[in-house]
Order: C-alpha cells, then sequence, then structure tokens
C-alpha cells in the first residue's frame, strides 16, 4: 500500500482499489448470507423469496428480523414496520455520506445509496476524512462485490436450507437470537447503551407477558428510544452546539 | 403475487428510504438536535434488544449457555467469533439437553 503511487488515478485502478477493499466485507458477511437463507427457507420462505429479499433489501439484520416476525407469523405491515426500525440507522450513513457524493450524476448518487451498508459507509467514510476523493468507480468497486456475493449465497443458502433435516439438533431455530445478540453487543460502546437495552429488554418482556407478540418489538423499541430521547443530551455523549 | 412477495417490496422500499432519506431530508437542516441525534444513535440496540429479551425468557439451559458464552466472547472478539461460539455451544448443550 505505501509503495503504490497516490497521484495515478486510472479509473480501472479505483475500481479494483475499491474491491480490495471490500473483500473482508465478503468474507465476513458471507456465513450470514448462507445463515440467513437456511433460516429464511426454515422460516416459510421459497429459495426464490429468500434470493430476492436479498436482492431488493440488501441489509442483513434487517433481513433477520423480518424472517424472524415471518415465522410468528406476525401480521405484514408489522414486519416491514420493524425492517424499516433496524435500518433505520442508514439516515445517519446518508446524511453523512450525501455530502461526499452530492458531485455525482443523479443516476449513480441513487444507485450509490442503494448499497449503502455499514461497510459501504464506514470504509467510504474513513476514505472522505484521509482527504481523498469518494468517487463514483472506487465506490463501486468497494459495493459491488459485497452485494454480489450476499445474494448469491443467500440463494445457496436457502437451497441447502431444504437439506437439513432436523434443524433443531442444529440449533438453526435459536441461531437469531444468538445471532441479535451479538449485534446488540457490538454496540456497547454507544452512549447510553446500557440503560437502552435495560429499558427495551425490561418493555418487551412486560409486553410480551401481556400485550403478546408482536407489539413486544415496537413497545420495547420505542421505550429505549425515548429513553435515550428523555436524558439529558450530555448523557448520550452529544456536544451541544451553540 | 403472494404475501410474501409484497412484504419484501414493501420492507425494500421502506429500506432505500431509509438509505436516500438522511440524504434528502437530514442534511436540510444546518444541526441535528442533541435530543433527536441521541434517539437514532440508540434505535438499532433498541430493536434488536427486543427480539432477544423475550427469547431467553422462553429459553432452556442449552439455549442460555450458548447465550452466556456468546456474552463472554463478545467481549474480546468480533461478531463472527461471538456468533461461532454461541452456536457451537448450542448444538453440543442441545445433544444432552435436547
Amino acid at each position: 500500500m505505501v509503495t503504490e503511487a497516490i497521484s495515478e488515478s486510472r479509473t480501472g485502478g479505483d475500481f479494483w482499489d475499491g474491491v480490495r477493499l471490500s473483500m473482508p466485507v465478503v468474507v465476513a458477511s458471507a456465513p450470514f448470507a448462507i445463515l440467513f437463507g437456511a433460516i429464511a427457507v426454515d422460516n416459510g420462505f421459497s429459495v426464490l423469496e429468500a434470493f430476492l429479499m436479498s436482492a431488493l433489501i440488501f441489509g442483513g439484520a434487517s433481513q433477520m428480523v423480518g424472517i424472524e416476525l415471518f415465522g410468528q407469523h406476525v401480521a405484514p405491515w408489522l414486519i416491514v414496520l420493524s425492517i424499516f426500525a433496524v435500518n433505520f440507522r442508514h439516515v445517519l450513513y446518508s446524511a453523512g455520506i450525501g455530502r461526499r457524493i452530492a458531485h455525482w450524476p443523479l443516476l449513480q448518487q441513487a444507485l450509490g445509496y442503494f448499497i449503502l451498508t455499514d461497510p459501504q459507509f464506514a470504509v467510504a467514510e474513513a476514505r472522505a476524512v484521509s482527504g481523498k476523493p469518494v468517487g463514483f468507480v472506487w465506490y463501486l468497486g468497494l459495493g459491488l462485490p459485497v452485494y454480489v456475493f450476499w445474494v448469491i449465497e443467500s440463494g445457496l443458502g436457502a437451497v441447502f436450507g431444504k437439506l437439513i433435516p432436523d434443524t433443531h439438533a442444529l440449533g438453526i431455530d435459536f441461531l437469531l437470537p444468538i445471532y441479535f445478540l451479538g449485534l446488540v453487543l457490538g454496540f456497547r460502546k454507544r452512549p447510553l447503551w446500557l440503560p437502552v437495552v435495560a429499558a427495551s429488554a425490561a418493555a418487551s418482556i412486560i409486553a410480551y407477558k401481556t400485550v403478546g407478540s408482536p407489539w413486544h418489538v415496537s413497545i420495547g423499541a420505542i421505550a429505549g428510544v425515548l429513553l435515550a430521547v428523555i436524558l439529558p443530551p450530555h448523557h448520550s455523549g452529544i456536544v451541544e452546539r451553540p | 403475487m403472494s404475501t410474501t412477495f409484497w412484504i419484501i417490496l414493501a420492507g425494500a422500499i421502506a429500506t432505500y428510504l431509509t438509505r436516500v432519506g438522511g440524504h434528502l431530508v437530514i442534511s436540510r437542516f444546518e444541526n441535528i438536535h442533541p435530543r433527536v441525534e441521541a434517539g437514532l444513535n440508540a434505535v438499532p440496540a433498541a430493536v434488536l434488544t427486543t427480539l432477544v429479551a423475550p427469547a431467553v425468557l422462553g429459553a432452556g439451559p442449552a439455549e442460555w449457555a450458548a447465550l452466556v458464552v456468546t456474552a463472554l466472547v463478545s467481549l474480546r472478539g468480533g461478531l463472527m467469533s461471538m456468533f461461532l461460539a454461541g452456536a457451537a455451544v448450542l448444538i453440543i448443550a442441545r445433544q444432552f439437553v435436547g
């Protein structure tokens, strides 16, 4: 990396620079794509539907939430709302990256936002912060491999998921709570993490016991978010600007 | 078209709105109110917690063991290692407690 001349800006070079940076993401997301496909089928999706969901939504955690609620026979609009809620964080990425790509042609921007995942934002923002330009070709090199592998591996997972005879022995029905716990713990460095998680956990359990599923999702989430809004801003590590 | 298809399509539109919406809406404001930002920051952890907590309550020893190991591994490892550790414990524990 150090030996490469940075001033060189061939378009093909930019694309492959992006592809190189996408590789860790491709490798890390592969098991989750396969897992998604397998669980989707276990929860009543067809192979084509699992494939389509990955191709059109392209958001791991939200797809897992979607199929989990689908398996619980939750009302369709509530599944869509939950997918929206899990993906809502993208609003912040979008506002952030928008400043970097506002000079692209409109169609390229529209495509750029479609592949704006967590790692896509993180890597692109890091490049912008380091002073390098975020060009469309580089951005596509970063995002396209992740997308292509995600969709193909979801399909493969769905095909193989059909072949697994005893899903209980392999723990497939409980892999999602483990995965979600991992994601929750991954956010633990964020300000207010513990109070938010505690409030959401308590509210969702109470709602689950009283109102019943699927309302525990909305009620629990609202409780956690409200707590973060109500607590004085200095607790949330956000500096108020004059 | 099946209900599943419409769920996927609506979910895709909702997701795209979150990806393009920040640029279209939030970037028009000079400053985001700190309380709104704190609320937005809390959304992912809050939503995902609601999918874990009731499952923990209704689970048995095998599942609890898996979740404890997942939490312990998370102190050191990344998402992948904690997931694999939790899944391994679950599969092994279920051979004994079903």
